[in-house]
């Protein structure tokens, strides 16, 4: 291969391509269909996050985390609130934790269904991708039952939530779930073991447990080359520690550990531990209570700061919260997962070709809406 | 003297003209009736409904029966844009190319008994010829585009084409040497007559070596017509649209027609070697030319089904794995079947 080289040939993939998940654009310079160097341009969808929660009150930033990562709002707004109230020492009734976890892991199911679809479509199966939003848009109507909205929710609030459940909305949640966990075996055959598809992932950007260490990536990604590392087990927030649910790692079932196939399997094993865990919350759910702590009209933390972290479906979710003692936060740093995750990119696609660049970013599973914030 | 030259040659004009237009008439009805069907097949197959009139009215007619014959008006009407870096006297030329290539081998089909525009003695290998003149207009339009992404779709489709070209040749020499003619009539009234007494004397039941070389043969075909999994030419979630990214209005739409009817053409061949073309199942039942042309037409039916089935099942493969199931299976299968099929005429008869 490196005997005879040909001309580079600069390409510009995006910021307009379809599978580009968002607005990114990747500058990848080619020797035919090989590609030797990626670099992802960002900033498309910067929305000045950071510098706009230094201007609102505190529970006016909640919109805005719904905004970062649109694809899971409800866990995005859930590490800010449990970061706040921590700061304040709130302590939100029972049933807020509850409906809190039930929330975040049915949103987390709704998150890698998009994730799994989208990464099967940039690999050519259209078919797949229906079937799982389809899947999605019931836990869309869910959600839309409990606050009215389909994508951002606003929902959980510092001290409580907006709203409190519907009646009927555990026995539709059951019903979703005994619909859903079948499905994923209908997902997996026509997919994932797939020979097609097993070809194109199995061994493809294979992303080793050093370097997804060594870059900060974590979630789904991180569990992908094999390492068993989850907050909701490793940290556990808010009441994850009440239940039980396993955290799959890559086991290079179809290839070598940490590659695109392995990485989709994660997030496939994940949804069916995330219907064990809404199962078990909507068992142990206490039947009737506030859905709101009684705490000041205005929220005002403490002068200090916080660094809380959270297992979005994308992985460690961190904000890094400074109270000068205002109404107002004198700084919000947002870690984003997403941005962890596509710095890889160039590391793990190098010599391999144009096809399985778009199949390896896929798999990673990248929002921009987050990574640009 | 003159006048009499004058007269047969406007009357030849005219004669070819109808012909021509009676043809494009079919492969237009043809695309327009497949791009229908496909879309319904794909949404039965997503869990949808695919395209759906709305109340009384015109509306795209009953269940949506209109809505591709809507879209080829739209088509007509849109913009037709040439980029100002565009080779624009190529860009206008290649889609034409590919047009013509899939029209004048539908000329050499066999519709049924008597419907067919030419009788040639050498129709197969005609067919073969002229389906592979379109890989030219494909690296024409991904040339003139002066577009990175058109440039990789005309050089992919160039590379597959030819490959697979090889296997789908081969399989058709194996169909040859049992019937010992290149003519599609020939071929087609070779395999009348039944095996056993019941299972019609169709060539991919004739023997073990041509029963593969279907297969062979029409997974060739579904790659020439870079149909999923084997639409890396234009592969949208990688070459944006591939070699046709540029193209816009009525030009894209001869993309759009040439795939359809090469669809067509692939499916026919197919019918014609393999599966007794205008021959009834069942042997001497029902095989009036009219029965012909219905036989004809849902054996081809049941085959573009079955690509579409592929098309909304599938993923795709990639570059250097689509050369390696050309290359390294298909080729050598169809080798052995050349030998195989020898020594089953040699031991056999």
């Amino acid at each position: 291969m490196s005997i005879i080289r040909g001309e580079e040939m600069v390409l510009n993939i995006g910021p307009q391509h379809p599978s580009t998940h968002g607005v990114l654009r990747l500058k990848v310079k080619t020797d035919g269909e090989i590609v030797s160097e990626i670099t992802p341009i960002i900033g498309y969808l910067h929305r000045c996050f950071e510098k706009h929660c230094e201007n609102v009150t505190y529970e006016q930033v909640i919109p805005y985390t719904d905004r970062c990562d649109y694809i899971a709002a409800m866990n995005n707004s859930f590490g800010y609130v449990i970061a706040i109230e921590e700061m304040m020492d709130i302590h939100v009734p029972e049933r807020v934790e509850y409906i809190r976890v039930i929330m975040a892991e049915l949103n987390r199911i709704a998150s890698h269904l998009l994730a799994l679809g989208t990464n099967g479509l940039d690999i050519g199966a259209f078919t797949p991708f229906l079937y799982m939003f389809r899947d999605r848009e019931y836990i869309l109507d869910l959600f839309e039952t409990v606050c009215g909205a389909r994508l951002l929710y606003n929902y959980m609030w510092v001290g409580g939530l907006s709203h409190d459940l519907p009646v009927g909305f555990v026995e539709s949640t059951y019903k979703f779930l005994d619909h859903f966990e079948p499905q994923i075996d209908e997902y997996n055959n026509l997919l994932m073991y797939n020979k097609i598809f097993v070809e194109r992932t199995a061994d493809v950007g294979v992303l080793p447990e050093n370097v997804a260490i060594n870059y900060g990536v974590s979630g789904p990604n991180l569990r992908g080359s094999g390492v068993k590392w989850d907050l909701r087990k490793n940290e556990p927030y808010s009441i994850y520690d009440r239940f039980e649910f396993d955290i799959p790692v890559g086991e290079g079932i179809m290839g070598s550990v940490g590659d695109c196939w392995d990485r989709y399997w994660v997030r496939i094993q994940e949804m069916r531990e995330s219907a064990k865990i809404v199962r078990q919350a909507l068992k142990q759910l206490p039947s009737e209570g506030e859905i709101h702590e009684a705490i000041p009209r205005k929220i005002r933390p403490p002068k200090g700061s916080i660094y809380k972290r959270t297992e979005s479906p994308r992985g460690d979710l961190g904000y890094y919260i400074v109270s000068d003692g205002k109404p107002k936060p004198f700084r919000v740093k947002m870690r984003s997962p997403a941005f962890t995750a596509m710095s890889v990119l160039d590391e793990i696609s190098r010599g391999w070709m144009l096809s399985d660049v778009l199949a390896i970013l896929g798999s990673l599973d990248i929002v921009l809406g987050e990574i640009d914030r | 003297m003159m006048n009499g030259l004058f007269d047969s040659g406007i009357m030849l004009i005219i004669g070819l003209s109808i012909a021509g237009l009676v043809v494009f008439g079919l492969m237009a009805a043809i695309a327009i009736i497949a791009v229908y069907i496909e879309r319904k097949v794909s949404a039965f197959m997503q869990d949808r409904i695919g395209p759906m009139g709305q109340g009384a009215g015109l509306h795209a007619g009953k269940w949506g029966l209109l809505q591709t014959v809507a879209d080829s008006l739209k088509l007509l009407l849109k913009e037709d844009i040439i980029p100002k870096a565009a080779d624009r006297k190529l860009f206008i030329l290649a889609p034409y190319v590919i047009f013509i290539a899939a029209f004048i081998a539908i000329a050499a089909l066999p519709f049924n008994q008597v419907l067919i525009a030419v009788n040639l003695n050498i129709g197969v290998f005609y067919i073969l010829a002229v389906s592979s003149l379109g890989i030219i207009g494909l690296i024409l339009a991904g040339w003139a585009s002066d577009n990175k992404w058109s440039l990789y779709g005309g050089m992919r489709s160039a590379a597959q084409i030819i490959s697979y070209e090889i296997p789908a040749a081969l399989s058709i020499v194996s169909v040859i040497m049992l019937t010992g003619t290149l003519s599609m009539q020939g071929i087609i009234q070779s395999q009348s007559g039944t095996i056993l007494g019941f299972i019609p004397n169709w060539t991919i039941f004739n023997n073990p070596f041509s029963f593969i070389a279907f297969f062979v043969f029409f997974i060739a075909g579904v790659a020439e017509t870079n149909r999923t999994p084997f639409d890396i030419p234009e592969a949208e979630s990688e070459l944006v649209a591939g070699f046709h990214t540029e193209y816009s209005g009525m030009r894209w739409a001869f993309f759009f027609l040439s795939e359809y009817a090469n669809m067509f053409v692939v499916c026919g061949v197919t019918t014609t070697a393999f599966l007794g073309g205008w021959l009834s199942p069942i042997s001497g039942v029902m095989d009036s030319p009219t029965w012909g042309l219905f036989w004809f037409m849902s054996k081809i039916g049941v085959l573009i089904f079955i690509m579409m089935w592929f098309r909304w099942t599938f993923p795709r493969l990639r570059v250097d794995q689509l050369m390696n199931v050309s290359w390294k299976y298909l080729l050598p299968i169809a080798l052995f079947n050349i030998f195989g099929v020898g020594l089953w005429i040699l031991l056999v008869g």
